[in-house]
């Protein structure tokens, strides 16, 4: 059987209901100015299991189950959800999202049609990959092997969860969409101490696979996946143990390769999602063919990467997801979509319409976000540096979208002094503002890397899992908020 | 279209029972211990936008979760579908985890004799009107109202409007099963303002259990509009160490900073930098916080904790010495000490000493930075390091010169904490901790 077949299985015929059930539903919500309407249907389940102080502390598992309603008039969205898949859930929802707007005649809908998007991940199930016994194995094993890296190392927190995820959308312009999504990830986080000061390190990575993919290597590597973590947090602590204060002042950054690609998710992906474009909302509204980088700025949504978390095969409003050139060589070229706002600003959905669940209403979010490589050797970029700045890891970040702002924290990162690193810093806070920011992108390195798989955005009180990514790249002035 | 507590109250009673149902088929698939929470919501939130409807959003959200326990092994499960059958699959699980997780001999109920008696009617429910027309109204209302203000204001983010009532039901094998009912509602009005190719953006919000107790729709609206307009023409200051007043919105974040580290998670963890600090001064001596749960329609009222235990008034800090840590009793056992009745977090917290305005606060700090808004994630509760992005406004001799942002202010929280000068009288009561705004001696700021 094929995994439209089994999504059209699970999520309806084991509740009772036909696809011809949810078309007739959705007939009865498309008339009077009713543009569009659309169903979501959604069975997840997760796990995830701890360990710490050495034992497996925790294990829980999550269902969650239902159905959501949407209707849109113009630029009006009516929504309701339930948490049962059943036709009297259904009809309950359909009828209060259709009061968004009044009755009327009734409209022709277009002929269904199930779209065929090319698979980006396999249909597993990643909480039957592994048995229990194997799961807290790992476990076991990453916490002996943390600890046995360094004897400073005194308390470490490994954990393992998986999802299993499948939703089928039906919509009134003829979209029957069915996917499987998968989601795994490891997380190894340490406590190191010495001479009374403690410090954290925390690494992991994850896939749209199965658990199997822990206990691989990576390209290139000989230790598994789930080793290199333990190896990556273990580092960090550490290194964190000699920090001191980070200088405060306006300077030369360098941004590390891989994870890094955070700040341009913050500083550039936000400002480029159609919703606030459309609203005039964002430091880039109407800027389309204007240069809003340094020309060394090529930078993509790609929610086709194969595996990746931030990968879609569709989206959850049954756009294949796509490779979107947002900015090329400096130029704003393109905004993300849903429908929604695709269908208000003139342009075709790109595949970024995505939502947390049935119980939230999709939006245009970014799948994978990255910057093409440049062409220079990551050790030149730093070698040019007269004093500044080096942050290859960073714990998180914040952006306000109309006024440009970002903030990030970086967890790992190096004073540069005449073109070599030398003092690890703490506390190191980046602030700058979007457009600004990329304008005074100087050198992009040739070293382009995604980052491990452990991104999770944040929009609207919804979270989605995503992917981000970049070079090494240097910016000539960012002000740096330390305390020394 | 207003819920009757009547009907709540029926339903409560119906889900105590599925909440009681949950915990027998535990004990009879031979758990040693169990405990089930289960918390339903419903309602609806709207929002408008440039004086249209935008969105209209029928929520109803509920969740149970079950942890079991055999012997010193843990297990647990939740599902948002509340069919018995699903309630049951849920129990199954947890008890298949509890098989696999090792036995922690700190793992348990919190102790029987401390469970929640006789509890009192908080009032902490008051349903009120949850028509999509009237919530509508009210937000076109606050929007309208905010866009005929000021001809700087030139878009608009949206007004929204949201009504909510629900119960939390918690039960465990002690025999402690109560539920209570609960209600929220909330208006915000999030406004563009644009001054040559700068824009700026902010919001306004109010948020009660009764809805006499929010704001008025132009209430919102005008405080949006002021803080809007306020930001345009921000500009970035020098680098230096200067006094930093934390505005009553923002100042409440360094409490929540205060009530992490000295949550037991944290402690017994060894990563709070207030690590054996119980019975020493960890604020200036003047300081006095006590909690306060049982307030009468408060926000953060609660007449038991997640675990059933009996809250109840507390001193956190006496003259600026900390009196207790906040424990959950699983972090109690762990550090041989009596859990607190902070398992889901704090309840109102109230601080003394608050007798200066907002301006007065200005005055007393000279020369310095006004902080309104605090962006990023750079909190460290290790070490206390601190290190955030800011956005406020310069002060010069007690009067505000210019909007400022693009800067960050730096110090460590064990020095921030100590280094409070004053706390005004500007109490803003949104929040579990009911502060005015906060002077703190010095930091360093970071900007050009």
């Amino acid at each position: 059987m094929n995994e439209q077949d089994q999504v059209i299985r699970n999520l309806l015929n084991s509740n009772g209901l036909e696809v011809s059930d949810l078309q007739q539903r959705l007939a009865s919500i498309y008339s009077g100015a009713i543009d569009y309407a659309d169903i979501y249907l959604q069975h997840s389940t997760n796990e995830s299991w701890v360990l710490e102080d050495g034992i497996v502390k925790s294990g829980s598992f999550h269902i969650e189950s239902g159905l959501g309603v949407r209707a849109i008039h113009d630029d009006k969205t009516g929504f309701a959800y339930a948490d049962e898949v059943s036709a009297m859930a259904l009809q309950q929802a359909a009828d209060a999202a259709r009061g968004i707007a009044g009755a009327g005649e009734s409209k022709q809908q277009c002929v269904l049609q199930r779209t065929e998007a090319l698979a980006r991940y396999p249909a597993l199930n990643p909480l039957t990959s592994l048995n229990e016994a194997h799961k807290i194995n790992l476990l076991r094993e990453m916490d002996a092997y943390a600890r046995a890296l360094d004897r400073r190392v005194v308390e470490v927190i490994a954990s393992v969860s998986g999802s299993y995820d499948e939703v089928l959308v039906l919509a009134t312009d003829g979209t029957l969409a069915m996917d499987i999504r998968p989601l795994v990830r490891v997380n190894c986080t340490v406590l190191a101490e010495q001479n009374g000061r403690r410090e954290r390190g925390s690494a992991g990575g994850g896939a749209r696979l199965d658990y199997n993919y822990f206990f691989a290597t990576a390209e290139g590597e000989t230790d598994l996946r789930w080793q290199t973590y333990a190896k990556e947090a273990v580092r960090q602590a550490l290194v964190n143990l000699d920090a001191r204060p980070a200088p405060a002042g306006t300077m030369p950054v360098v941004l590390g390769s891989g994870w890094p690609g955070v700040l341009l998710h913050e500083a550039v992906g936000h400002g480029l999602e159609g919703d606030f474009n459309r609203k005039g909302a964002s430091a880039y509204s109407g800027k389309i063919g204007e240069q809003v980088a340094s020309e060394l700025c090529t930078i993509v949504d790609d929610g086709t990467l194969h595996d990746r978390r931030g990968s879609l095969s569709v989206d959850d409003e049954g756009t294949p997801a796509g490779y979107n050139v947002l900015i090329e060589k400096g130029r704003l070229v393109g905004y993300m979509q849903d429908k929604m706002n695709a269908r208000l600003m003139g342009v075709a959905p790109t595949g970024n319409g995505r939502r947390e669940s049935y119980a939230h209403l999709p939006m245009p979010r970014m799948t994978n976000t990255y910057m093409l490589a440049g062409e220079t050797p990551p050790d030149e970029i730093i070698a040019s540096v007269k004093r500044g700045i080096y942050a290859p890891q960073f714990a998180g970040g914040q952006v306000d979208i109309t006024s440009g702002k970002f903030v990030f924290s970086a967890s790992e990162a190096y004073l540069i002094e005449d073109g070599k690193l030398t003092a690890p810093l703490k506390g190191a806070t980046l602030i700058g503002n979007g457009p600004d920011a990329m304008r005074q992108v100087s050198m992009v390195g040739k070293d382009l890397r995604l980052d491990a798989g452990v991104g999770v955005c944040g929009k609207d009180g919804q979270s989605v899992p995503v992917g981000v990514g970049q070079p090494t790249l240097k910016l000539d002035a960012l002000t740096v908020g330390g305390t020394d | 279209m207003k819920p009757e507590l009547s009907d709540l109250n029926n339903e409560l009673a119906d889900v105590k029972q599925a909440v009681a149902d949950a915990i027998a088929y535990s004990t009879k698939l031979g758990a040693s211990a169990v405990e089930c929470a289960l918390t339903r919501s419903r309602g609806i939130s709207v929002e408008t936008r440039l004086g249209e409807v935008d969105t209209v959003e029928f929520n109803q959200d509920g969740a149970l979760g079950i942890t079991l326990y055999q012997g010193q092994q843990k297990g647990s499960a939740s599902t948002t579908d509340l069919s018995p059958a699903a309630i049951r699959a849920s129990v199954e699980k947890a008890f298949d985890i509890a098989r696999y997780t090792s036995p922690d001999p700190f793992a348990g109920l919190a102790p029987a004799e401390l469970m929640a008696q006789q509890l009192a009617d908080l009032e902490l429910c008051s349903p009120g009107e949850q028509s999509a027309d009237y919530a509508l109204e009210r937000a076109l209302q606050c929007e309208r109202h905010a866009l005929a203000q000021d001809k700087r204001i030139v878009n608009s983010d949206g007004a929204s409007y949201s009504s909510h009532v629900g119960y939390r039901v918690y039960g465990n094998s002690h025999g402690f099963l109560e539920g209570y009912l609960q209600s929220r509602h909330a208006m915000s009005c999030s406004l563009i303002a644009k001054q040559g190719e700068a824009m700026q953006r902010d919001y306004a919000y109010t948020v009660a259990r009764r809805t006499d107790e929010l704001w008025t729709p132009e209430q919102v609206a005008e405080l949006a509009v002021q803080e809007t307009v306020a930001r345009l023409g921000a500009r970035k200051v020098a680098t230096a160490k200067v006094p930093v007043l934390f505005r009553a919105d923002v100042a409440n974040s360094l409490f929540g900073h205060f009530v992490g580290a000295i949550s037991g998670g944290n402690l017994y963890r060894k990563s709070s930098f207030l690590l054996d600090k119980l019975g020493q001064r960890v604020f200036p001596e003047w300081l006095t916080i006590v909690e306060q749960p049982h307030l009468r329609g408060a926000l953060a009222s609660s007449p038991f904790d997640h675990e059933g235990l009996a809250t109840q008034d507390r001193t956190i800090v006496d003259n600026g010495v900390l009196q207790t840590y906040l424990l959950t009793s699983y972090a109690a056992r762990k550090m041989n000490m009596t859990p607190t009745g902070h398992a889901g977090g704090i309840h109102t917290w109230e601080l003394n000493q608050q007798d200066q305005s907002l301006e007065q606060l200005c005055r007393t700090m000279g020369t310095g930075l006004l902080v309104t808004e605090l962006m990023g994630q750079g909190v460290n509760l290790v070490n206390g390091d601190y290190s955030r992005g800011a956005a406020g406004f310069w002060v010069e001799n007690g009067e505000i010169q210019y909007p400022v942002e693009e800067i960050t202010i730096a110090g460590n929280l064990a020095d921030m904490l100590r280094a409070i000068v004053a706390i005004g009288n500007d109490i803003d009561v949104r929040h579990g901790v009911r502060t005015g705004s906060v002077l703190i001696e010095e930091m360093r700021v970071a900007g050009h």
